[in-house]
């Protein structure tokens, strides 16, 4: 006792003291900072979130999902419509070609070609969304002369989703274990028997969640359909191309910017349509991932 | 063998239509790519030129009189808006990061890691939004008059504050939009670490965040920097978001934080309804340049980010 008593008399002892509390404080300042950091996300998130759901459900009326739009007000069915038309249209031709590369690059995973595809579809997901739909209207709407039309809109999305599909497909397709390839190869079976028998239905959850989260960009992308998709206030007229289609997207973007408070209404419930629907969408598909692990 | 021949026709058009969006862009904007010259990158001013001038022929173009194109102001305003939109989300994204692996318990982690990759799917547009009902007028009322008087002495945030339309407000919307990316990919980093190291810190006697910041972090580096230069990429290419409250501004040079600027990207969507007034076309393929250019940088960005994540042991990162 009388040691502990003189060696707390030690200068390197005091000093030894105040290091471990410069320490501790510090420490105690790094985690709050860190708690603060996450705070902020939090509370952005929530204030988001928030703002759509209060003055969206506020927006909601029967009519948002019986008219179509008419000048500043009406209906959003119109764009309703379209969205989800946009949607299926481009997952149609996105899911054979995402799957397809996705199948390449993990069962022939050594080959130079599946290392192409890999990088480039790395490469594709950088390529900002804005360009894609110049791209599309330079090519497609002026110079095929399809002016804003379905056919643009589905195609633009669809390059837009290529990478994403083939890389979750990728992934899911490389934890189906090599023992089960292994089997089936032994057994006579060919490289196109292996991928229809035993990768694409072992690994199909992966692949179907993969899909659905590209569907969920699609419901919320913007910037490639304003020029190739246009804008119609009147509900789809079942032509692919020379005729525009609306969207809901389109909607929020346009009309919050109307000095009309009924548009503002209806920029609102698009809003909350959009967001609850991509949420509920990555929120199922995560769901339906974690359940599996 | 024909199996694989049929599918690597069918998972060519991946790798076709990226060469497709650059090639054909390329091609488009040509005339203007040699109208312009180096002038696109350095001159400050974008000009359709008289839209009712007869056309003129210049170098074998056909163009308006006066028109000229330079985009300096853009990339200006990409560059900066960017920048501002990293330095609030690197130490943000580290600490939600540090927070979600090493402060919260399991299944805590799990709900909360939701909740950050949630505001990740969160559309572009929606973002904007937010930004134009609830930020701006926030921003342009309250705070930025207060930035102003605090922080005056330094040149950039000196006044006029403006309406809440501008730089920083478009780097923080960015910077919203890019947290959820660093924050998600640095956390798996952290709990990918091995826990050798952590025993060995606390073996030393080092507290519990020493460990981290000085063992764990360092040890995770190569991936932090990956991310950051990903999510770069994402903000130099944002668009909707940018172009709801940018403020839009053309032909200005930013004289402070608070002014109003424009992108690259948010300019294809903001001038293609007047470049189309242009009856040589020339506007357009201007535009297309832009969109070129802007691709380029990107894809830039973006190949040599997955280099260093590649290199970093990281694979299969988040698309």
């Amino acid at each position: 006792m009388s040691g502990a008593a003189m060696t707390a008399d030690l200068p390197v002892e005091a000093a030894r003291r105040t290091r471990l509390r410069r320490r501790r404080a510090g420490a105690m300042a790094g985690w709050t900072l860190c708690a603060v950091a996450f705070g902020l996300l939090g509370i952005a998130m929530g204030w988001i979130l928030l703002m759509v759901l209060v003055r969206g459900v506020g927006a909601l009326t029967p009519t948002v999902f019986t008219e179509v739009t008419q000048g500043t007000g009406g209906g959003l069915l119109n764009a309703i419509e379209g969205t989800v038309v946009i949607g299926i249209g481009s997952m149609l031709l996105a899911v054979p070609f995402g799957v397809g590369a996705g199948l390449y690059a993990a069962q022939f995973s050594h080959t130079m070609f599946a290392r192409v595809i890999r990088f480039m579809a790395d490469v594709l997901v950088g390529v900002p969304s804005i360009v894609l739909g110049y791209f599309g209207y330079v090519t497609m709407v002026e110079g095929l002369g399809w002016n804003f039309s379905l056919a643009a809109a589905c195609i633009t999305i669809a390059i837009l989703c290529l990478p994403y599909i083939c890389r979750t497909t990728e992934l899911a397709l490389s934890q189906v274990p090599i023992a089960m390839q292994e089997a089936a190869f032994a057994l006579g079976a060919g490289e196109g028997r292996v991928a229809f028998r035993i990768l694409l239905p072992t690994a199909m959850p992966g692949i179907l969640t993969g899909i659905l989260l590209a569907f969920a960009i699609s419901v919320g992308e913007t910037a490639p359909l304003i020029y190739t998709a246009g804008w119609s206030s009147y509900l789809w007229t079942g032509e692919i191309v020379r005729s525009p289609v609306g969207y809901l997207t389109y909607a929020i973007w346009a009309f919050i910017n109307e000095p009309f408070a009924a548009a503002n209404q209806l920029a609102y419930a698009a809003a909350f349509l959009v967001t609850f629907m991509v949420l509920l969408i990555s929120i199922g598909a995560r769901l339906a991932l974690l359940r599996r692990r | 063998m024909k199996f694989r021949r049929l599918l690597a026709l069918i998972a060519g058009i991946l790798p076709a239509s990226l060469i497709a969006v650059i090639g054909f862009l390329a091609i488009y904007s040509w005339p203007a790519l040699r109208f312009n010259g180096w002038h696109f990158v350095i001159g400050t001013t974008w000009n359709l030129g008289n839209t009712y001038g007869t056309p003129i022929l210049r170098d074998g173009v056909p163009m308006l009189p006066g028109a000229q194109y330079g985009i300096l102001v853009l990339i200006v305003g990409t560059v900066l808006s960017t920048v501002i939109a990293l330095a609030l989300a690197v130490p943000t994204g580290v600490g939600a990061a540090i927070f979600l692996a090493e402060a919260v318990p399991g299944r805590m982690r799990l709900w909360l890691s939701f909740l950050v990759e949630l505001l990740a799917a969160v559309p572009s547009v929606v973002f904007g939004l937010w930004g134009y009902a609830v930020l701006i007028p926030l921003l342009g009322q309250h705070v930025f008059p207060v930035m102003e008087k605090v922080l005056g002495f330094i040149p950039i945030f000196a006044g006029p504050t403006g309406s809440g339309y501008g730089l920083l407000t478009a780097g923080i919307v960015l910077s919203l939009m890019i947290v959820p990316l660093i924050a998600a990919t640095l956390r798996d980093a952290i709990l990918a670490e091995p826990m050798v190291l952590r025993e060995a810190a606390a073996a030393l006697g080092a507290t519990r965040f020493e460990t981290v910041w000085k063992v764990v972090l360092p040890g995770v580096r190569k991936i932090l920097i990956g991310v950051t230069i990903l999510a770069t990429g994402r903000a130099l290419g944002e668009t909707m978001a940018v172009l709801m409250v940018s403020g839009n501004a053309l032909n200005y040079l930013p004289p402070n934080i608070y002014s109003p600027v424009s992108t690259m990207a948010a300019f294809i969507v903001s001038q293609l309804d007047s470049a189309l007034q242009d009856p040589t076309g020339l506007a357009v393929r201007s535009l297309a340049e832009v969109a070129l250019v802007l691709s380029v940088i990107s894809v830039g960005v973006n190949a040599v980010a997955r280099f260093v994540l590649y290199r970093s042991g990281l694979k299969g990162a988040r698309v």
